[in-house]
């Protein structure tokens, strides 16, 4: 398990990272949870590492406003023993809590995550639930774009070549929503066989799936008939129609759809009893 | 000479005592395979086959050979001469394929070494395998053992186009009257799904050739080092005195490193080629791929009964998944499955035959439990089916058809003979413990329900001690030395080789208390053949029934040179030893162990006919096994929704004679559990029709964690074995044993109202939820 020759650079700026990262075949690094597995197995083989674990800059959390900012940077530990998202983003905070064991959780990072876009990571469901945005940042250049179209495919999201998350933006919640997020855990790597992240409140509701399918995905469908009937069966089972769904060793196809449903209600009802 | 004596009366024998070994390996400072660095030391990294089956057309090694920093790259053609890979077991007409230590023209499993490569450092020769290249013509895989064995599968061997490496049939008893005479047969196929060992420490070998001495040592991850430096020798052609194998820590084995691999056998090649030290560790991946698997049966049981539930007979076909080669035990480990295949029932009508299935796949070996596990999970299975289609409760027919406290020993339908038992103690003690009958009666309300609640009973029997040394592939005797250094100091010197048994403390134990020394008087060393005496190894839970005894009767001898030093220096015709003294009860006078080290290595006298010193050493030679055997009892609850199991409470009741330390035997039950755990409900190691390990990571291969581990309720009844001194059986293996026919049988119950009659493992939730899909449509 060893990885093929690389080189390393820790800058100690953002801009200094952004310079580096322009160059071919650089790749940025920052809890490492994902790449360097996979680098380890020969699957990844950058030729340049350049660490932004380590810059305080995408080190944050604060709220401004309707928003909270948490910076690409910032470990699932973090987030989960955060007062302020315990407060204002509690969503994160279960969701976060559910992520690899604490190991994984003192390392791997929120922006790391989001970036890796594994289709059986738990973050992307509740990102899909927030409709969060996600602050892009590349050398001359800074976007935004929502979870939406940030997830593209399996392993693939919107990021360019040289751009990195600077930062993830989810909204404050407000007073009267309930949230849950329910996940069936794969018993070997602890992944998410399906996941579903679940907003609700007496205006709306957003239901986010991971692991069903390629990339995790807003359950629109699903939205619709729990906002139309409030009833959580009913929306539950429509979550899976239309999507593709992984087929594997832990779990076939009609199995997953079969547990989204379960997991759908199941997030569904406990939102809304913690709507109060 | 003391006329006071200041005797240690406390017996730390019986007493949960924190292990002697644990604080170098929870602060960190015990020493690994991988921890030993030495000056010019090279590292070897082995390109291993990407297929289950194919060709070799040629192997182009020139560019890794060219790459800065590698000093070697040997292949197939220059390691022919190493001799193969070695099978230890002997069965009537058994194929044993050539097992070169690298592939010649022809991989047989993904993983199958074909080169290896030498080179500075780690990185340098893991990078310079990925220059080699192979030419492989594919060739068709099979991994399914029922299918390798079936019409038109592709041969793994070519010779052999039938994959069959062996028929054993054994019989015992009359076993057609007793189907004839049947008032009801069952059948089931039932199998044991192949398992990856998973050692936390996975394998690693060290080897360093002296070029003046022409000696060869080889550091090695290995529950076996005496019987791994013998093979190791011949397969190099080396002089077994000159070669020495040393087992520094060893992060566990479960079995899987009760074996000689090749690779132990390559380094030590390597290390004579070169004439520098070279170090191999096997990655996590590597230890998926290559190292021995455990279980992979398929298993056909009838058993026959009256309708009264006696158990008549029993059939078994068992077709064993071998893998492609033999390692050291793989072709006796099923026949192990037969012999305990009556579990604890008076049932002498027994046949089996067994089909050895060569598939393209790592070979299966001894994994915890090693063909004890399947048999008692057939067995047990086949008595709840039984139970199930008399309308019986389950504890109810195990109890009509135990062997009596007053038939042993017991002479079984499979030849062996059971030492000592009291089966009815502590299956009546789960019962208790688990509140068995409220429990049932909790069970038709919850029914009622609509919940689905299951109660799991498995009795088990196993085979420990291996054992008579007829009756073990390369002996069954166990070697002790202890010696008084003149201090009065105690060294242990066992033959056994433990890893994580707790044997440096539970021998000092029983050390202690023999000599009336305090426990850190006493050191227990292992694992060294330069050091210790020749010694077969820890496996089969031997290691306190077979070394244990060793070590009593190398104390015994001990003692009567003891006592003949303290009747010398005490002027005395008559004295006796205990507590760490010799007194003459006339006089009063007394002498302490020290004095008597010391006088004896000072020897200014020596009593008639003894030598100076103070050492015996002691060979054991068990005149049977020893059978211990328990009662697991399991509360689950199956959720309708999704098919997942809970289990809600796990007793097991184990009786493994004396026990010398209950806080191991409280870990080695705990331990054990987990395991059968493991195979109940997650583990599984799965090829694909390729021949590609599917479960070659922990990403995919579920091991289980201590989040998913309920809460592990131990209990004990205590039959002594009459085998041996102590009167210990072994408890290594009990758990894993006990626990997943209780599981299985658990989860069978809470189902049954649905028609559920069996469920092969890992019971995973899909599997759960498609039985009740298919019971609702």
């Amino acid at each position: 398990m060893i990885s093929q020759q690389f080189e390393y650079s820790a800058p100690a700026t953002l801009q200094e990272a952004l310079d580096l990262l322009a160059n071919e075949g650089a790749k940025p690094l920052a809890g490492g949870m994902s790449l360097i597995p996979m680098m380890k197995l020969r699957l990844a083989a950058p030729e340049q590492l350049i660490d932004i674990g380590r810059l305080r800059e995408l080190n944050y959390i604060r709220r401004e406003g309707e928003q909270m900012h948490i910076g690409a940077g910032t470990t699932h530990w973090d987030v989960e023993s955060s007062p302020i998202v315990r407060a204002h983003c509690p969503l994160l905070s279960e969701t976060v809590s559910n992520i690899g064991d604490i190991q994984v959780r003192n390392r791997g990072t929120i922006g790391g995550s989001a970036a890796h876009a594994d289709p059986s990571a738990d973050y992307p469901a509740a990102f899909c639930a927030l409709e969060a945005q996600f602050k892009l940042v590349k050398k001359g250049g800074e976007r935004v774009v929502g979870a939406s179209d940030f997830f593209v495919d399996m392993l693939t999201t919107a990021l360019e070549s040289g751009e990195i998350i600077a930062e993830v933006i989810v909204p404050v919640e407000q007073r009267g929503t309930g949230v849950s997020y329910q996940k069936c855990v794969q018993p070997a790597s602890g992944f998410a066989i399906v996941g579903v992240a679940v907003r609700v409140s007496s205006e709306f509701v957003r239901i986010g799936v991971t692991g069903l399918g390629a990339k995790a995905y807003r359950a629109t469908n699903a939205e619709e008939i729990y906002t139309s009937t409030h009833d959580a069966a009913k929306a539950a089972a429509v979550v899976a129609d239309g999507a593709d769904s992984n087929s594997d060793i832990h779990a076939s196809a009609s199995y997953r759809k079969h547990l989204a449903r379960i997991y759908t209600q199941r997030a569904l009802k406990e939102a809304a009893s913690r709507m109060g | 000479m003391a006329t006071t004596t200041i005797t240690k009366t406390e017996k730390l024998v019986g007493k949960a005592m924190r292990r002697q070994e644990d604080p170098r390996l929870i602060t960190g400072s015990a020493t690994y395979v991988d921890d030993i660095q030495m000056p010019g030391m090279l590292h070897a990294c082995i390109l291993r086959s990407p297929h289950g089956a194919a060709n070799i057309k040629s192997v182009d090694i020139a560019a890794a050979l060219a790459h800065p920093g590698v000093a070697a790259v040997y292949v197939g053609k220059d390691t022919e001469k190493v001799g193969p890979v070695p099978c230890g077991a002997s069965l009537p007409g058994l194929r044993v394929p050539h097992h070169y230590v690298l592939a010649i023209d022809r991989v047989y499993f993904i993983g199958h070494p074909v080169a290896v490569v030498v080179a500075t450092d780690k990185y340098i020769a893991r990078d310079a395998v990925d220059l080699i290249e192979v030419e492989y013509e594919t060739l068709q895989a099979v991994t399914d053992p029922e299918k390798a064995i079936g019409p038109g599968a592709p041969p793994v061997h070519p010779e052999w186009p039938d994959n069959v490496a062996f028929n054993y049939h054994q019989e015992g008893g009359d076993v057609d009257t007793a189907f004839a005479q049947a008032e009801v047969v069952v059948k089931q196929r039932i199998t044991s799904q192949r398992l990856i060992p998973s050692s936390m420490e996975t394998r690693g070998v060290v080897a360093d050739y002296n070029t003046g001495d022409k000696a060869l040592t080889i550091w090695s991850s290995t529950q076996i080092p005496h019987l791994m430096r013998t093979l190791v020798a011949q397969m190099l052609g080396a002089p077994e005195h000159k070669v020495r194998v040393v087992t520094p820590e060893v992060g566990g084995g479960f079995g899987s490193k009760l074996n000689v691999y090749a690779e132990e056998a390559l380094m030590g090649f390597v290390a004579m080629k070169l004439g520098q030290p070279v170090k191999w560790i096997e990655s996590r991946r590597e230890n998926c791929m290559c190292t021995i698997h455990g279980r992979g049966h398929v298993d056909y049981f009838e058993v026959a009964a009256k309708k009264d539930g006696t158990i008549l007979g029993i059939k078994l076909k068992l077709i064993q998944d071998l893998g492609a080669y033999h390692q050291l035990l793989t072709p006796a480990i099923p026949t192990l499955s037969v012999l305990m295949m009556p579990g604890l029932y008076r049932c002498q009508n027994v046949r089996a035959d067994i089909v050895g299935a060569f598939t393209n796949a790592v070979p299966t070996d001894a994994y915890r439990g090693a063909g004890r596990p399947e048999a008692t999970h057939g067995i047990e299975r086949m008595v709840d089916i039984l139970a199930a289609e008399l309308k019986m409760d389950p504890a109810e027919i195990r109890l009509k058809n135990f062997i009596h406290n007053d038939e042993f020993p017991y002479a079984t339908g499979t030849g062996l003979s059971y030492d000592s038992g009291n089966y009815a103690a502590p299956l009546h003690k789960a019962m208790d413990l688990i509140d068995y009958h409220n429990l049932r009666e909790e069970q038709r309300q919850a029914r009622s329900q609509g919940r689905l609640m299951g109660i799991g009973l498995s009795t088990y029997g196993e085979i420990c001690a291996f054992g008579p040394s007829p009756a073990t592939p390369a002996g069954g005797w166990e070697s002790a030395t202890v010696k008084i250094e003149p201090s009065g100091m105690v060294t242990v010197m066992t033959g056994s080789s433990p890893h994580g048994q707790g044997e440096e403390t539970t021998f000092a134990q029983i050390t202690a208390d023999e000599l009336g020394v305090g426990i850190d008087d006493v050191i227990v060393l292992h694992g060294d053949t330069a050091i210790v005496q020749y010694g077969i190894g820890t496996f089969g839970s031997r290691g306190t029934a077979v070394g244990g005894t060793a070590v009593y009767f190398a104390l015994q001898e001990l003692k009567k040179k003891i006592k003949k030093y303290g009747a010398m220096l005490l002027e005395s015709e008559e004295v006796s030893f205990s507590d760490g003294v010799c007194v003459d009860h006339k006089t009063g006078k007394s002498v302490t162990l020290a004095e008597i080290a010391g006088a004896s290595h000072r020897a200014m006298k020596l009593p008639p006919g003894t030598q100076p010193g103070m050492v015996e050493t002691y060979f054991w030679e068990p005149p049977n096994f020893a059978f211990p055997f328990g009662a697991h009892a399991v509360v689950t609850e199956v959720n309708r929704e999704t098919g997942d199991i809970e289990i809600k409470r796990y007793v097991a009741v184990d009786d493994c004679g004396n026990i010398i330390n209950p806080l191991i035997v409280a870990g080695q039950v705990h331990g054990g559990v987990v395991q059968g755990l493991g195979q109940a409900l997650w583990e599984q190691a799965v090829y694909d029709d390729n021949g590609q390990l599917i479960t070659g990571e922990f990403m995919d291969y579920a091991i289980p964690r201590a989040s998913m581990i309920p809460w592990i309720e131990t209990e004990h009844t205590v039959t002594p074995s009459p085998v041996n001194p102590l009167g210990v059986k072994g408890v290594g293996e009990a758990g894993t044993i006990g626990c997943s026919p209780a599981v299985v049988n658990s989860v069978v119950d809470a189902l049954s109202t649905l028609g559920v009659r069996h469920i092969d493992m890992p019971m995973t939730p899909e599997k759960i939820w498609n039985l009740m899909e298919g019971a609702r449509a």
